[in-house]
């Protein structure tokens, strides 16, 4: 058995559930990432299902996983798992690569039957050897024994039993770091409000699970995790999803135009169509469209009505939405497109994250089309890139691609609910009743900015036509005539490229005055900022420029890369980022570490991959 | 003081681009007319187009106006529509447009019935891009991308309508303005989703493919204009009458082979069911009668009216003030 101890204080955590796509682990690993939160915990969470809706139980293919990072400077949810939940051999077997050296696994002893082992492809009748493991290192619970008894006067029968087995596991997760059981109570009892009956059992076995741990192993270190300090106010957990959803509500509220959501079903983004559908309540209009064009073309007639207009998708939908946005650029129209960037091309890997929508989001359109591009950082900075994504749509008059990807987007972190003055007032660029009295055209544009005007339907006088054929620059009426068009282009370039007067500025973290710089953008966030970290730990003095504006670039970007020896862009895709600043930063070699496995980067992926570079400079 | 407009009010200054002898110059001026009869002021009314001849028509509206992209007339207009209920929203579309590229989009508004007005301009050929068929041309059509003839049926528009649970269709020529009116304010006056299919001619790459029906010399017999709670008469002086044979219509002379007025059937645009609106519809002017008027006009409830109303009512029952009050009241919350 485990060396005994006191209880252990620890910095951070990773805990990793493991089981069939229906053993709950989701839930388990939500309530467990909830109730740490709650106990001013950081969170990071990352849940990897399978995809397929049920595979065959048992099977390899058929294990989902939830894994989360709980402590202090948590900002990824940990390349590694200190303590690992198997709930039958397959999660076992197709786990343990996640796990940390020397780490706890937690095993339902009673799932070892000869059918599941068969299922889960193993040789012999002992998993734990077949595998390697230090029995030293596993703790091997008859979950489903345990379960039956405490169940046994419930009246339930089998099948309603097995479901508990998730609480079981959550019950001994929490004994060994000590959360506070009343609050994971608390959150079940939330969730089964209409099921009393569910919510009995399930106490039951989360007491159950505790006190298995507690009377069988309290020789066992259990650990209490440390917290952060954390700005004061009310706070929820979100994930990125979510939080793109609230964003956009709160740039409705700031800009005082009427949500409209023209989407279609696509994993990983449809929960934004959930979550804004669900959102009536607060007057939104989402609507689900019958394909992708038409939830793009929706909001591009919502725009021209008035109205905030987005539409939501992953990459092949994007494709589908290309006609439509360079319609947008073409009629200057505000329009906020959300991509959650998936494994790609074409189906690829749908439930899988990476960052391979960049160029399409930049170009993938007919003709000069430029276009602002974003990327969320974060499940929280989900939101406020989603409200920029609005800001500049509607006082720039121009679609914005918001770049999320599958990671952040089913993460979830702890978030503080912003109050009414964390976030601007959004203004509109309305033209004014004097300048529809004063002969009004709709492609008149403000002279510095380069931004037009927005007459919206209902206003008098201000009747114009919008469309896809250019434009006279000084009458607004269909032009085919080539310099006019040459000057139309530049406008529109032009327009884009002034975005950058109202954005902020690039900030470099960690170790400034070092000569190498870290280069992410969007997702990868916490992973690139805890590699830094770690690289200046190690003595590898690192500074780090993480990108969320990437068209336009932030007006000093290009002046700060330039003046570091080395600079090293870490991305999921094979050098998209790192193409797009060579291009703009000629005679310096952009070096790279790139990852496309469908995964998000391990730290130590990065933190070789610097290393690596730097021995190669 | 009610205020009346002109089809002036909805005309602008720009000078029609199509060609001389084009349908569609007659089609809108007939539009601005229809308008001005509706009564709903050019500030309140938006026109939609996606890419084809026809739909160049937002172009010369005093109108709000989109003119996009290829076949997304109706996913745009549905936009528009939804987001303000209290616009007055026309999509103009051609065959090509509106069946072909955009036939998703169609059925799909019908089906959710939003309230916008479809004015279908049906001349049985691809004209901006020179002379292709195009979905409602027949079987053997000779163009340019069918040099041998087509070897595929045409739809019949209004066998879309009905297969999509449309709840108002109507027909007309280029030629037959009245009617043409008529049936466009009609179109507007119809909650949910209204098409009306234009007979138009093309005079460059199509000439003279709805003449057959619609020359005078030939139209009194070919044709038959339905009017609501009137007598399914046609012909010259009105002689001939359409009445029912078993389940199939027929077209009989009144007074002959023991006929009587009272055999002829009574146009009703209004019965919810559909069967006798299908086969008026479907009369193709060769052994009966091709139908003009308004053969459909049926009430339900239309998409952004109960867009509207659910809004209102979760708005009401939930009381929530802002995203902030929300995310309070539903999530689960801490304080540090």
């Amino acid at each position: 058995m485990l060396q005994s101890s006191n209880v252990k204080s620890i910095e951070k955590v990773v805990i990793r559930f493991s089981g069939d796509s229906g053993d709950g682990m989701q839930l388990a690993g939500n309530i467990f990432s909830n109730v740490s939160a709650g106990e001013g915990n950081l969170i990071s969470t990352f849940p990897d299902y399978p995809a397929e809706i049920r595979a065959p139980q048992g099977s390899l293919s058929g294990v989902s996983g939830f894994q989360v990072s709980v402590g202090k400077n948590v900002h990824t949810p940990g390349d590694h798992a200190d303590v690992l939940v198997a709930m039958n051999p397959a999660a076992l077997k197709t786990n343990l690569k996640y796990l940390k050296k020397g780490g706890i696994i937690i095993c339902d002893s009673d799932s070892f039957t000869p059918a599941n082992l068969k299922k889960a492809l193993y040789q012999t009748e002992d998993p734990v050897a077949e595998l390697g493991i230090d029995p030293e290192h596993i703790m091997l619970v008859p979950m489903t024994t345990l379960l039956k008894h405490t169940l046994a006067d419930s009246g339930m029968d089998n099948k309603a039993i097995m479901k508990c087995k998730n609480m079981l596991a959550l019950g001994l997760v929490c004994w060994l770091f000590d959360r506070p059981v009343d609050k994971v109570l608390a959150k079940l009892k939330a969730k089964f409000a209409k099921k009393p009956a569910v919510y009995e059992a399930n106490e039951k076995v989360i007491h159950a699970g505790w006190d298995y741990g507690h009377n069988t192993h309290a020789s066992m270190p259990t650990y209490r995790i440390e917290s952060d300090e954390a700005v004061p106010g009310v706070y929820t957990d979100v994930n990125g999803n979510t939080a793109t959803a609230w964003g956009l509500i709160m740039a409705s509220e700031k800009s005082g135009r009427p949500l409209f959501l023209g989407s279609y079903p696509i994993t990983p983004a449809t929960d934004i169509l959930h979550e804004l559908a669900k959102r009536k309540d607060l007057g939104v209009k989402a609507c689900q469209m019958e394909d992708e064009i038409a939830g793009v073309c929706s909001a591009i007639g919502a725009s021209y009505a008035g109205h905030l207009a987005v539409t939501s998708t992953s990459g092949p939908g994007l494709a589908l939405k290309s006609e439509g946005i360079g319609l947008a650029v073409m009629a200057e129209l505000p329009l906020v497109v959300i991509d959650v960037q998936r494994g790609g091309p074409s189906t690829g890997l749908p439930t899988k994250t990476e960052q391979t929508d960049l160029m399409q989001a930049l170009y993938g359109r007919n003709g000069e089309s430029p276009l602002c591009v974003l990327a969320a950082a974060s499940p929280t900075d989900c939101f406020t890139m989603a409200f920029e994504a609005a800001r500049i749509a509607v006082e720039h008059m121009t679609p914005v691609i918001l770049l999320t990807d599958a990671f952040i987007a089913n993460g979830s972190s702890a978030w503080r609910i912003p109050e009414e003055k964390d976030f601007p007032e959004i203004k509109p660029n309305f033209v004014t009743p004097e300048q529809l009295e004063n002969g009004w055209k709709p492609f008149d544009r403000d002279a510095e900015s380069l931004v037009r005007y927005w007459a919206v339907p209902g206003m008098e006088k201000g009747m114009h036509r919008v469309g896809g054929l250019e434009k006279d620059f000084n009458t607004s009426v269909i032009s085919t005539d080539g310099p006019n068009h040459e000057r139309m282009v530049k406008v529109r370039r032009e327009k884009i490229a002034n975005i950058a007067n109202d954005i902020p500025e690039l900030k470099v973290e960690c170790n400034a005055d070092a000569d190498t710089i870290l280069v992410g953008w969007g997702g990868t966030y916490g992973h690139v900022l805890t590699a830094a970290t770690e690289l200046n730990a190690q003595g590898v003095p690192t500074a780090l420029a993480h990108f969320r504006y990437i068209n336009p670039l932030p007006k000093n970007a290009l002046d700060v890369l330039k003046n570091y020896k080395n600079i090293i862009v870490a991305e999921l895709n094979t050098g998209m980022f790192a193409d797009y600043l060579q291009q703009h930063l000629p005679g310096k070699e952009i070096l790279r570490i790139n990852k496309i496995e469908g995964q998000p980067f391990l730290v130590e992926e990065i933190v070789d991959g610097v290393k690596k570079n730097l021995a190669k400079a | 003081m009610t205020v009346t407009f002109a089809p002036g009010d909805f005309k602008n200054e720009q000078t029609a681009r199509w060609c001389p002898g084009c349908g569609d110059h007659a089609i809108l001026n007939v539009l601005h007319k229809a308008m001005a009869e509706v009564g709903v002021a050019p500030k309140d009314t938006a026109v939609i187009s996606g890419i084809g001849c026809s739909s160049r028509l937002p172009y010369y509206m005093n109108t709000y106006g989109m003119h996009t992209i290829h076949g997304r007339a109706a996913a745009i207009a549905s936009g528009v529509k939804t987001a303000r209920p209290d616009l007055t929203v026309w999509q103009i579309s051609g065959d090509g447009d509106g069946l072909a590229i955009g036939g998703n989009h169609f059925i799909h508004a019908l089906r959710r019935n939003i309230d916008i007005n479809i004015l279908l301009f049906n001349n049985k050929i691809y004209g901006l891009t020179k002379g292709q068929y195009s979905p409602t041309s027949d079987r053997g059509f000779v163009s340019k991308s069918s040099p041998y003839g087509t070897t595929e049926d045409p739809f019949i528009p209004a066998e879309l309508v009905f297969g999509a649970r449309g709840k108002f269709f109507a027909r007309g020529f280029d030629i037959t303005l009245d009617t043409t009116r008529e049936i466009m304010v009609a179109a507007a006056r119809h909650k949910g989703t209204a098409v009306v299919e234009v007979l138009q001619n093309c005079v460059i790459f199509n000439h003279g493919i709805h003449t057959w029906l619609s020359d005078k010399e030939v139209r009194a017999e070919r044709t038959i204009t339905l009017r609501q709670g009137e007598k399914m008469l046609f012909g010259k002086n009105n002689e001939k009458g359409l009445v029912r044979d078993g389940f199939q219509l027929k077209a009989v002379t009144v007074g002959e082979d023991g006929y009587t007025i009272d055999d002829v059937l009574v146009h009703d645009a209004h019965t919810v069911d559909d069967i006798l609106h299908r086969q008026l519809a479907l009369m193709d002017g060769h052994d009966l009668p091709l139908a003009l008027g308004v053969i459909r006009d049926v009430k339900a409830p239309s998409y952004e009216a109960d867009v509207e109303a659910q809004v209102a009512e979760v708005k009401a029952k939930k009381g929530f003030s802002n995203l902030r009050d929300m995310i309070m009241k539903t999530q689960e919350t801490w304080t540090v």
